[in-house]
């Protein structure tokens, strides 16, 4: 069982309180761009064992959505951030470099 | 006006915790800046309390104030002035990014009342009841559907939840009460 604390309301909430809203910091690539980055951004998704950042929804409470980082295999979770940012903050990154030294995740390590 | 009801006209059952619906129930959902002093100033002054700390309760003369998210309030309030008080908020929000709606006719109010409340909670509610204290407000989901509750008093707490569920909750909470169904937690 996953337990998330939402960062919004602060609730630790039970992974049936919650709805997984897929990868997070996807960069979007609308009208215009190449069919490449198109294709990227639609389709292309990470599918790690280890380090994986997603994002949540706290659907069943305060209805926002956040980050999470956790590793995929252990169910082991680094911690949970705002959704307005396009990157991990550093306190989380340090949390996971200490426990997963030498992780990287797409552009992030 | 037409004559207003509730959605199970007060149903009960008596089994070790006690469920009822409740009364009419005038319920107003606020949404705006909280950080804002336009909108802290227009609750202490139409809802007679300050706007509460983070998921807790704050109680007025005639309203409590329940903290739904970091954005959103909902206000419980005597029926018939829910849609006076709606007006006096929206009047002194004036020019301010924020939302007053009346949503008592579109929420049901279940009461449970008996020592063992918090077990019939735990039953239904993936929270941790020997953790939640008087005074906070839980948002979570109830078996299958969304809801929020707070305890008044140790052997007495109110759900709130959306009023096409008001059957679905009611027979969720009556069966999980029913006499002989204690699992002895509280």
């Amino acid at each position: 069982m996953l337990i998330l604390e939402c960062p919004y309301c602060g609730v630790h909430a039970e992974e049936t309180e919650l709805h997984a809203g897929g990868e997070a910091h996807l960069k979007r690539f609308g009208p215009g761009s190449s069919d490449d980055d198109f294709e990227n951004y639609l389709f292309m998704r990470e599918n790690p064992k280890g380090v994986h950042f997603e994002r949540w929804r706290h659907v069943n409470g305060c209805g926002k959505w956040f980050h999470a980082a956790r590793c995929t295999m252990t169910l082991e979770v680094f911690g949970t951030y705002s959704a307005q940012t396009t990157e991990p903050p550093k306190d989380i990154c340090d949390k996971i470099s200490a426990k997963r030294p030498g992780w990287s995740w797409r552009n992030f390590s | 006006m037409s004559n207003a009801v509730t959605a199970l006209n007060g149903a009960k059952s008596t089994g070790y915790v006690t469920v009822k619906e409740a009364p009419l129930t005038g319920m107003i959902t606020l949404r705006g800046t909280f950080a804002s002093k336009g909108f802290a100033k227009m609750v202490k002054s139409v809802f007679g309390t300050d706007i509460p700390e983070q998921r807790k309760v704050s109680k007025g003369p005639e309203a409590t104030v329940l903290w739904m998210s970091p954005d959103e309030l909902m206000v419980v309030c005597d029926y018939a002035a829910a849609q006076d008080l709606v007006a006096k908020a929206t009047a002194q929000l004036g020019d301010e990014h924020a939302l007053v709606v009346n949503v008592s006719d579109a929420r049901a109010v279940f009461t449970l009342s008996g020592a063992q409340l918090r077990e019939v909670i735990a039953k239904e509610a993936p929270v941790d009841m020997s953790q939640f204290e008087m005074g906070e407000v839980r948002r979570t989901r109830f078996a299958q559907i969304a809801a929020a509750f707070w305890l008044e008093a140790e052997d007495h707490a109110r759900i709130i939840c959306f009023r096409s569920f008001a059957e679905y909750m009611f027979n969720l909470l009556k069966n999980a009460s029913q006499p002989g169904y204690e699992v002895g937690g509280w």
